[in-house]
């Protein structure tokens, strides 16, 4: 017993976190697809999913299912071992910024004292997965969706940077937990609105998710990175996609929108996630509103947008918050 | 520096519009309908099949027997039997074919009856693999109210 006494906490702390990461991450996908395809629907006056379970409820699950099922196709010219990997590379660190993000005060795997620094990090590396995808599939598709990932990551991880450091710099620490403390008394949202709106626009783009869908753009592309995968590897890039959005949408909630700060609901002791979730979910909602309303852009214009508009005004925000801080 | 800022705000502005349209439709009644379990409602001028008029009064149908339906018809679709009784003037019917694969529906036959005795039905559920599940004996159709 005396074992396991002197065990460090972590030991434990961090498998128990990783399964219910792991378990969220499933149960988030579930969710968000079946939300997606109603909230499409109903946006176009349909009805959406409404065969399988009540009001269409069992569908994602059937779904899953299917991919299982199905047979998983290498190409014959591709890349075998790069095209194996490739997918689980898009899962991994889409999976790992959860171990640092503040669910409620009590609710936080590891308060690292870099925790935006490492969520970033782990964000990026997405793009990789997407670009070996493409590269290993032998496949023209596959290749130019990759490329375009990676001029569209390079051109949007920098207003995404810039934007949550003027937030830090308000703050004066990367850590999560401390960002959202100080949120207690007033939102950062509101101190810096310009700054979230350049962080949320940029990371819908990091996400890959329409307007700015252009690596897996069907018209174009045909499904662009992932043309060439089947069955439970492309369940992995689907599920890795809306991941992505899960944590763009938390880090918005944790650094923007004052994260599990609320007024105490009559669930008391677990107000503060249900909070934190209630923001996520909101935040995600806004960006299946923004896939089913807005067509998507030219390759130019995506660009354009990034390095004319969106990167001078974080930096000019940036600056004005560096000269506000140190008066 | 001016087109800069017109740009943005332009561009904002419409993408504003477009967000307001979709919420809008959200909350919109939905114009699906759930087929088997739902069906539209059938305008009267819709043209099924052609079918008998029922005489609510007698029971039977109004056909005189007359055959003007059987020439009228551009298509050749009606095929009508008749039978003369003893001791009876007029000839009454004892079948009605319609051989539906060859009708276009012109209404001609609904047109030239002169005692009314057809009409368009609303029918619109009609697949089957063989051409002879469209052939109907609209009689035995008024009798047992299916086809
Ligand atoms: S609708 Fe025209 S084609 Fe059809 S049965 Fe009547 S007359 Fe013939
Ligand atoms: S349906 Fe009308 S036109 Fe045809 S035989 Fe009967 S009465 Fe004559």
């Amino acid at each position: 017993m005396d074992f396991i006494a002197n065990l460090p906490p972590h030991f434990f702390r961090i498998p128990i976190a990783l399964t219910l990461v792991i378990s969220l991450v499933f149960i988030n996908a579930l969710i968000m697809v079946y939300l997606e395809r109603k909230i499409a629907g109903h946006m176009q006056f349909r009805l959406g999913p409404m065969e399988v379970g009540w009001h269409g409820l069992l569908q994602t699950a059937i779904d899953a299912v299917k991919l299982m099922s199905k047979q998983l196709i290498v190409p014959d010219k591709a890349h075998t071992r790069l095209f194996r990997i490739a997918p689980l590379l898009a899962f991994t660190p889409a999976v790992l910024p959860f171990a640092v993000m503040p669910f409620a005060p009590n609710l936080q795997a590891v308060d690292i004292n870099i925790g935006v620094i490492f969520i970033i990090a782990m964000a990026s590396l997405n793009v990789m997965a997407i670009f070996v995808a493409g590269w290993a599939s032998n496949n023209k598709y596959a290749l130019l969706g990759a490329m375009r990932s990676v001029s569209q990551n390079i051109a949007y991880e920098i207003p995404v940077l810039l934007s949550l450091l003027s937030a830090v710099f308000v703050v004066g620490s990367f850590s999560l937990g401390d960002i959202v403390g100080y949120q207690g008394k007033i939102w950062l949202f509101i101190v810096q609105p310009l700054a979230f709106l350049i962080y949320f626009v940029s990371s819908v783009a990091e996400t890959n998710r329409a307007p700015f869908d252009l690596p897996e753009a069907e018209s174009e592309l045909t499904a662009g990175f992932h043309t060439e995968y089947s069955g439970m590897a492309f369940a992995l890039f689907f599920l890795g996609e809306y991941t992505e959005m899960f944590v763009v949408s938390s880090i918005a909630t944790a650094v923007f929108l004052g994260g599990w700060h609320g007024f105490p609901l009559p669930f008391f002791e677990y107000s503060s996630v249900v909070w934190f979730l209630l923001k996520t979910y909101f935040l995600m909602f806004l960006m299946i509103w923004f896939r089913w309303t807005f067509p998507r852009v030219r390759f130019d214009q995506l660009l354009n947008f990034s390095w004319k508009y969106l990167i001078p005004f974080s930096l000019v925000n940036l600056l004005i918050t560096a000269v506000v801080v140190k008066l | 520096m001016k087109k800069y800022f017109g740009e943005l705000f332009t561009g904002a502005k419409s993408l504003i519009e477009g967000m307001i349209i979709t919420i809008k439709a959200f909350f919109s009644p939905v114009v699906t309908v759930q087929y088997p379990r739902e069906k539209n409602i059938i305008p009267d001028a819709y043209r099924g099949h052609v079918v008998m008029v029922l005489n609510e009064k007698t029971g039977e149908h109004k056909c005189i027997a007359c055959g003007t339906c059987e020439r009228a018809c551009p298509s050749n679709c009606f095929k009508i039997l008749t039978e003369k009784k003893e001791g009876e003037k007029k000839k009454t019917l004892t079948a009605f074919y319609l051989d539906f694969t060859k009708c276009s529906l012109c209404g001609i036959c609904v047109e030239s009856c002169p005692v009314g005795a057809i009409e368009y039905s609303n029918e619109y559920n009609l697949a089957g693999f063989t051409k002879e599940e469209f052939h109907y004996d609209l009689l035995k159709c008024l009798k047992e109210t299916s086809c």
